[in-house]
C-alpha cells in the first residue's frame, strides 16, 4: 500500500543500488584527491632525488700524487708548469714518447702549477727539496674516476682517449690517485675549469645583497606596516596604498629587474653587477612581503593592550613602540625571514642588473662586481661540461640547505613565540 | 670608504646627541624632572634627530644625484667630437666611461679621450665623496649644537620628535607607491622610445619576431622584425600547459588536505607542499632543462613523435609543478572560508562528502577559486627562470606542445643579459615586452584581488 | 509514483485512528564524548510519530548534540564518539542496516542559522531530490519544488523568482526555504535546531505556524530557548541539564507542573 511506498523509497533495492553507485563515486573522488597529493609528493621526490643523485659526487674531487722536485732555478723562473709535468711523467714511466707525454699534461688541472706556487710562497724553505704533493686532477679525469666517462664506449665517442686511460690505470695501480673532499667548491670563486670552480664568490655576493636588502626593507617595511595598521586614517588614500602593496606583491620579479636596470643603473648611474643594486632591487621586491606579514602580526595584537597603554597616558607612538611592536615582533621576524629566503632564491631581477657576469674574484664590497648563488647556478647550468652539471646540482643542494635553515628558523620562532590571545 | 666613515660618524654623533640632550634637559631643571614638559629621553631623541637627520638627508640626496652630476661634469669637459652625437651614441659613451672607471674591460680599444674622461670621473667622484664627508660632519655637528642650545624645560620635545617620526612613517609607507610609479615610469619611458622606432601595432600584432636583425642594419628597426605574437602565443602555450597541471592537482590536493586527510596525515602533507613552494625557480629551471626535457624527448621519440629538446611541454609541466602549491594554498584558504553551515546543510539532506564538495563547497568557493587561478596564471606568465633555462629562443608560432617556443620573459631576459647596446631597438624592445607583461599581470592581479576581497566579505 | 500521492498517505498511515501516537525514534542510554569531554551522560527518550517534541535546557547542556545524534550529523565531527542505542522505527541507526546517507534522507535537519546554498531557489530545493535520484524528469522535479515550497508557505512569495539566488531572500524566507529544502526529500523526521533564533517575531510566528502544519505529515524534534515557543508548538517537552535528560513529559505537564526543581527553576527563569 502507500505506506510501503514511502518506506521503500530509502529502503528500496533501487535506492541501495544508487547508494552503492554514489559511494563508488565518493571513492573515486577520494582517490583523485590522493592522486593529486601523490603527484605533488612524487614530483618533490623526483626533483630532489635527481638533484641529489646528480650532485652528491661534486663533494669529492680526484687528486693526483706528485713527487715534485723543487729545482731552485725553475722556481726562480716561476716555471711551475715544468716542475709539475716532470713529476707527472715520473709517475707514469711507461709514457716515454712525446705524444703520450703531451696527452699526460691534460691529466692535471690547469690550476696545479698555481697550487704548487702557492705552496712554495707559503713556505719558501722547501725550495730545493723533493716534496710529495696532491694536486687536483683535470675534471675529465675526475669524471672518469667517478664512473661518468665509461671505458667500454668506443674511443671516438668518449671524451677521454685510450692513452689517457692507460695512464690513469697506471696511476691508480701505484696509488697515485685519490678522491678527497672537494674543498675548492667552498673556497674558490668561479672558474672556467670545473675543478677550480667554487661557490664562495656567489655566497659572498648573495650575503652582501641580502644585507642591503635587509637593511632597507626591514625598517621601511615595519615602519610602513606600523603606519598603515596603527596610525593611518581610513580613507581612499590609504586604501590606494593598501591595494598598491597587494598588487606589488604579485608583480613578476623580472619587472623589478627592469626597474632596477632603468632607474638604478640608467638613471642614478650605479655600477652594474653590484650587490648594492641587487640589494636595492630585492628590497623593493620583498618590501610588500614584509609589510603584509608585519601588518598581520600587528593585527594579531589585541586592542585591549593598546587601550591599556593609552589609558595610562602613553602617547600613541609610545604605545606602539613600547607595547604593540614587542608583542608583534616574533610574527614580524618570521615574515621577514621568509621574505629574505625568497630574496635569496630569486634570480631573474639579478640577471637584469648584470649580476650574471663571469667573476672569478670574491667580492669585497657593495660596489664590487659579484654574482649570487642562484645566478651562479643559472650560469653553471649553461656550461656543457659534465663536471659543471655535477657542481650545479651541488650548488643547488647548498642553496637549499641555506633556505631550509632560514625557513626552519622561521618555523622555530613561530613555534616558540606562538601566542594565542 | 668615505661614505662608510661618514655613516659611522653620524651614528656616533646621534648617540652623543642623545646623551647630551638627556643630561642637559635634566640639568636645566636641576634634576626635578617633573618640571620638564617632556621626559628627558625625548630631549635626547630631539638632539639626536637634529644631529643625524639633516646629514642623512644630504647623504641620501648625494647618493641619488652624484652619479648624474659627476657624469655631466665629465661630459661637459669632453671635446665636441665625442659629445655631439645623437642620444644613442651619448649613451654608449656614458657606458664606456662607466665601464672604464669601474675597471670593466670591453673588447674595444678605448679612445684616449675616453680614458681621460674615465679618470676625471673617478677623481671627481673621490673629490665628491671627500667633500660629502666634510660637509656631512659639519652639518651633523651644527645640528647637534643648535638643538642642544634649544633645550629648555618648556621645549615640546615629545611633540616634535613624534611629529618627525610620524612623517618618517608616512614616507616609508609611500615607498611602495613610489616603487609602482617607478615601475610604470621606467617601463613607459623606455617603451615609448621603443615605439618611436617600431610601430606599436606591428609590435602587438606582427607575427615575426627576430630582434637580432635590427642589430645589423644601421637604420634600426627598418627590418620590421618585432612582431610579438609568437612570444604571446608561446607564453600562452606554456602557461596553458602549466595550468593544466597545476589547477587540477593543486585544487584536488587542497580538497584532499582540507576535507579528507586526517590531522596526522595533514602534518605530513603540508610541509611537502611548503617545500615545493620554497624551492627557487632556478632549481625548477635546472630540473626542467636537464631532467624533464630529455625525458620528454626520449619518451616522445620512443613513441615515434618528433619532440624538440626544448619542448614547451617540459617547461610547462615543470612550471605547473612549481605552481601546484600556489594553487593549493590559495584554494585551501578559499575552501576553508566556505562556512561549515553550508556543509552541514548538505550532509543534513543526505549528501555524501564528495557530493557536498562538488555540488555545494566548490560552487560556493568558485569566485575565490577563479581568483586563485587568475593569480596563478599571472604567476606563470611572469615566471622567468624556468622558461629561460628550459624553453627555446626561437620564436615559433605553434600550438604544438612538443615544439620549442619562446616566451615574453625569456626574451626579456636574453635581450638584456650580456653586452647590451644602449638604446638599440633590440634592448628597448625588452621594455616594450616588459610593459605588456606588467599591464597583463597587473590586470589579472587587480581583478583577482578584488574578487577575493568580495568573496571574503561575503562569508565574513 | 508521484509525490503528491504518497505524502498524504504517510500521514494517514502514521496517524492511527485512536489518536495514540506510535514511537518513531528511541534513544537508550546515549552517551556522547567530544574527545575526553563527555557531553551527554546517558539519555533515554522516546519520540512519537506525528508530534512535535521540544528540547529545552540551558546553553551547553547538550541539546544540539543530542539532536545531531538522531541523524548521525555527529559523524562529521572529527573527535566525536557516540555510545548507546538510537533506533528509527526499531532499527539501530548506528547499525549495519542503516547507512548515514540513507538515515539523513529519512531524518532531515534544519539549522539555527538559515543556510541556503549559494544557488537559485529552485536548485536549493532540487538539491536533495537530485542527489537521491527522486525525480526522474523535469516535470516531476518542478512538482516537487512547488509542493515543497507550498508546504513551507513560501510558494506565493517566490514563485516568480525561482531562478534567483536563495541567498537573496530575507532571513525568515531563507529559513522557510531551508525547511522546504528539507521537506523536498520527504523525510520521516525533521530535526530543527533553534530554527527561529535568528528571526524576528513575525518570521518566527510564520515558522511556528508552519511547524504546526507539518506535524500532520512529519515527526518533528525542535530545540528552542524560547519557553513560549516550546509551549506553543510542541506536544512533548524534554528538559536537558548538564548532559542529562532531567524530565520529559507532555508539554502542558512540564510547564504547569514540573516534577524536578531544576526544570521548575529553568522555566521560571531562575537560571539558564
Ligand atoms: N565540536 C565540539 N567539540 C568539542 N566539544 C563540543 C563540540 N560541540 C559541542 N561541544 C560541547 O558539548 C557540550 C554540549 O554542546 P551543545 O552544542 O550540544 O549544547 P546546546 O545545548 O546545544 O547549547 P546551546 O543552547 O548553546 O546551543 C558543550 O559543553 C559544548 O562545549
Ligand atoms: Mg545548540
Amino acid at each position: 500500500m502507500s505506506v510501503a511506498v514511502t518506506k521503500s523509497r530509502y529502503q528500496s533495492e533501487e535506492f541501495s543500488a544508487r547508494l552503492r553507485r554514489r559511494y563508488a563515486a565518493e571513492r573515486r573522488f577520494r582517490i583523485a584527491g590522493m592522486l593529486a597529493v601523490g603527484i605533488a609528493s612524487l614530483m618533490l621526490v623526483v626533483l630532489l632525488g635527481s638533484i641529489v643523485s646528480k650532485g652528491y659526487t661534486a663533494f669529492w674531487q680526484a687528486q693526483i700524487r706528485l713527487e715534485v722536485t723543487l729545482d731552485k732555478q725553475q722556481v726562480e723562473e716561476r716555471n711551475y708548469t715544468a716542475i709539475v709535468r716532470q713529476a707527472l711523467y715520473a709517475q707514469v714511466p711507461a709514457a716515454t714518447d712525446r705524444a703520450t707525454r703531451r696527452s699526460l699534461n691534460d691529466l692535471l688541472s690547469s690550476g696545479a702549477p698555481y697550487e704548487l706556487e702557492a705552496m712554495v710562497n707559503a713556505n719558501p724553505s722547501i725550495v730545493g727539496t723533493t716534496q710529495t704533493v696532491w694536486v687536483r686532477a683535470d675534471d675529465e679525469i675526475d669524471q672518469f674516476m667517478k664512473g661518468f666517462i665509461r671505458r667500454d664506449v668506443p674511443e671516438s665517442e668518449r671524451r677521454l682517449s685510450d692513452v689517457k686511460i692507460t695512464a690513469i690505470d697506471a696511476l691508480v695501480a701505484n696509488g697515485s690517485i685519490r678522491s678527497t673532499f672537494n674543498t675548492t667548491l667552498f673556497t674558490a670563486g668561479d672558474s672556467r675549469e670545473p675543478e677550480q670552480a667554487g661557490i664562495l664568490g656567489a655566497v659572498v655576493g648573495s650575503a652582501l645583497t641580502l644585507v642591503v636588502t635587509m637593511l632597507l626593507s626591514v625598517p621601511i617595511g615595519i615602519a610602513a606596516a606600523v603606519y598603515l595598521e596603527e596610525f593611518a586614517p581610513k580613507n581612499r588614500w590609504t586604501d590606494l596604498i593598501e591595494v598598491n602593496i597587494n598588487n606589488l606583491a604579485a608583480v613578476p620579479s623580472i619587472i623589478f629587474g627592469l626597474l632596477g636596470l632603468a632607474v638604478f643603473l640608467g638613471f642614478f648611474g650605479l655600477p652594474r653587477s653590484a650587490p648594492l643594486v641587487g640589494g636595492l632591487v630585492m628590497a623593493l621586491m620583498t618590501l610588500p612581503v614584509i609589510i603584509i606579514a608585519s601588518r598581520v602580526a600587528l593585527k594579531a595584537v589585541p586592542p585591549s593592550i593598546r587601550e591599556a597603554a593609552l589609558g595610562v597616558g602613553a602617547s600613541p607612538l609610545q604605545t606602539v613602540t613600547h607595547h604593540v611592536l614587542p608583542l608583534a615582533l616574533p610574527g614580524i621576524l618570521t615574515g621577514t625571514i621568509i621574505g629574505m629566503a625568497r630574496a635569496l632564491g630569486e634570480t631573474a631581477p639579478l640577471l637584469m642588473i648584470g649580476m650574471v657576469a663571469f667573476i672569478v674574484d670574491i667580492p669585497g664590497g657593495l660596489t664590487d662586481s659579484a654574482t649570487a648563488m642562484p645566478v651562479q647556478i643559472y650560469m653553471w647550468a649553461d656550461s656543457p661540461e659534465r663536471a659543471f652539471t655535477e657542481r650545479t646540482s651541488a650548488a643547488i643542494l647548498i642553496l637549499l640547505a641555506f633556505l631550509i635553515l632560514m625557513n626552519g628558523l622561521a618555523v622555530f620562532l613561530r613555534k616558540k613565540f606562538e601566542r594565542r590571545w | 670608504m668615505q661614505l662608510t666613515v661618514l655613516l659611522i660618524i653620524l651614528a656616533l654623533l646621534t648617540v652623543i646627541g642623545y646623551q647630551m640632550g638627556r643630561s642637559r634637559a635634566v640639568a636645566s631643571v636641576g634634576g626635578r624632572i617633573v618640571e620638564l614638559h617632556s621626559v628627558p629621553s625625548y630631549h635626547g631623541f630631539y638632539v639626536a634627530l637634529w644631529a643625524g637627520l639633516p646629514a642623512l638627508l644630504l647623504f641620501a640626496f648625494w647618493g641619488a644625484s652624484e652619479g648624474w652630476l659627476v657624469m655631466q661634469m665629465v661630459l661637459s669637459g669632453l671635446p665636441d667630437r665625442l659629445v655631439n652625437g645623437d642620444a644613442q651614441s651619448l649613451g654608449l659613451l656614458r657606458a664606456d666611461i662607466l665601464n672604464l672607471a669601474h675597471g670593466v674591460t670591453t673588447g674595444r680599444e678605448p679612445d684616449p679621450e675616453v680614458v681621460a674622461a674615465a679618470e676625471r670621473y673617478l677623481r671627481l667622484h673621490a673629490l665628491g665623496d671627500w667633500s660629502l664627508l666634510v660637509i656631512g660632519c659639519c652639518i651633523a655637528i651644527g645640528g647637534l649644537l643648535y638643538a642642544r642650545g634649544r633645550i629648555d624645560p618648556d621645549l615640546r620635545a615629545r611633540n616634535r620628535v613624534e611629529r618627525t617620526v610620524n612623517i618618517a612613517l608616512v614616507i616609508c609607507s609611500l615607498v611602495a607607491i613610489l616603487t609602482t610609479i617607478g615601475i610604470v615610469l621606467s617601463l613607459l619611458f623606455e617603451a615609448i622610445r621603443f615605439f618611436a622606432v617600431v610601430n606599436p601595432l606591428e609590435f602587438l600584432f606582427g607575427t615575426h619576431w627576430s630582434p637580432q636583425m635590427a642589430m645589423r642594419a644601421d637604420q634600426v628597426g627598418s627590418s620590421g622584425s618585432f612582431g610579438a605574437i609568437p612570444l604571446f602565443a608561446g607564453t600562452l602555450l606554456i602557461t596553458g600547459i602549466a595550468m593544466a597541471v597545476a589547477v587540477p592537482v593543486g585544487l584536488m590536493a587542497a580538497i584532499f588536505m582540507s576535507e579528507y586527510a586526517s590531522p596526522g596525515l595533514r602534518t605530513w602533507l603540508k610541509p611537502i607542499l611548503e617545500v615545493l613552494a620554497g624551492i627557487p625557480t632556478v632549481v625548477y629551471g635546472f630540473f626542467a632543462a636537464l631532467t624533464m626535457a630529455p625525458f620528454v624527448r626520449d619518451v616522445g621519440n620512443s613513441l615515434g613523435l618528433s619532440v624538440s629538446s626544448e619542448s614547451a611541454l617540459a617547461a610547462g609541466f615543470v612550471m605547473g609543478v612549481m605552481i601546484i602549491p600556489f594553487v593549493s594554498s590559495l584554494s585551501d584558504d578559499v575552501i576553508n572560508a566556505v562556512p561549515q553551515s553550508l556543509r552541514d546543510g548538505s550532509y543534513g539532506l543526505g549528501a555524501t562528502k564528495s557530493e557536498t564538495i562538488r555540488l555545494v563547497v566548490l560552487p560556493a568557493a568558485l569566485p575565490g577559486i577563479v581568483a586563485a587561478i587568475m593569480l596563478a596564471v599571472s604567476r606563470a606568465i611572469g615566471e622567468t627562470m624556468i622558461v629561460t633555462m628550459a624553453a627555446g629562443l626561437t620564436a615559433n608560432l605553434t600550438a604544438n606542445p612538443l615544439d620549442a617556443v619562446t616566451t615574453v620573459t625569456t626574451q626579456i631576459a636574453t635581450l638584456l643579459v650580456g653586452d647590451q647596446e644602449f638604446d638599440s631597438p633590440k634592448t628597448l624592445s625588452a621594455f616594450g615586452l616588459g610593459l605588456v607583461l606588467f599591464v597583463v599581470t597587473l590586470t589579472l592581479n587587480m581583478v583577482a584581488l578584488r574578487v577575493v576581497q568580495k568573496y571574503r566579505e561575503k562569508y565574513d | 509514483m508521484s509525490v503528491q500521492t504518497h505524502i498524504p498517505a504517510t500521514a494517514m498511515a502514521s496517524r492511527p485512528a485512536a489518536g495514540i501516537h506510535g514511537t518513531k525514534m528511541v534513544a537508550r542510554d546515549v552517551k556522547v564524548f567530544y574527545g575526553a569531554k563527555q557531553a551527554l551522560k546517558g539519555i533515554n527518550l522516546e519520540i512519537q510519530e506525528n508530534r512535535v517534541m521540544a528540547l529545552i535546557g540551558p546553553s551547553g547542556c547538550g541539546k544540539s548534540t543530542f539532536l545531531r545524534c538522531l541523524n548521525r550529523m555527529n559523524d562529521t565531527i572529527e573527535n566525536c564518539r557516540v555510545e548507546g542505542l538510537i533506533a528509527l522505527d526499531g532499527e539501530d541507526v548506528y547499525g549495519k542496516n542503516i547507512d548515514a546517507v540513507q538515515l539523513r534522507a529519512r531524518v532531515g535537519m534544519v539549522f539555527q542559522k538559515p543556510n541556503p546554498f549559494p544557488k537559485s531557489i529552485y536548485d536549493n530545493i532540487a538539491y536533495g531530490p537530485r542527489i537521491h535520484g527522486i525525480a526522474s524528469h523535469r516535470d516531476e522535479m518542478d512538482e516537487i519544488v512547488q509542493t515543497s515550497l507550498q508546504r513551507a508557505g513560501l510558494w506565493n512569495e517566490v514563485k516568480d523568482r525561482l531562478r534567483e539566488p536563495g541567498t537573496g531572500l530575507s532571513g525568515g524566507q531563507q529559513q522557510r526555504l531551508c525547511i522546504a529544502r528539507a521537506i523536498a526529500v520527504s523525510p520521516e523526521v525533521i530535526l530543527m535546531d533553534e530554527p527561529c533564533s535568528a528571526l524576528d517575531p513575525i518570521a518566527t510566528a510564520h515558522i511556528e505556524e508552519l511547524i504546526d502544519e507539518l506535524r500532520e505529515n512529519y515527526t518533528i524534534v525542535i530545540v528552542t530557548h524560547n519557553m513560549q515557543q516550546a509551549a506553543r508548538v510542541s506536544q512533548k517537552t524534554a528538559f536537558f541539564h548538564l548532559g542529562d535528560m532531567v524530565e520529559c513529559d507532555d508539554t502542558e505537564e512540564i510547564f504547569t507542573n514540573p516534577r524536578d526543581e531544576r526544570t521548575q527553576g529553568y522555566i521560571t527563569g531562575r537560571y539558564g
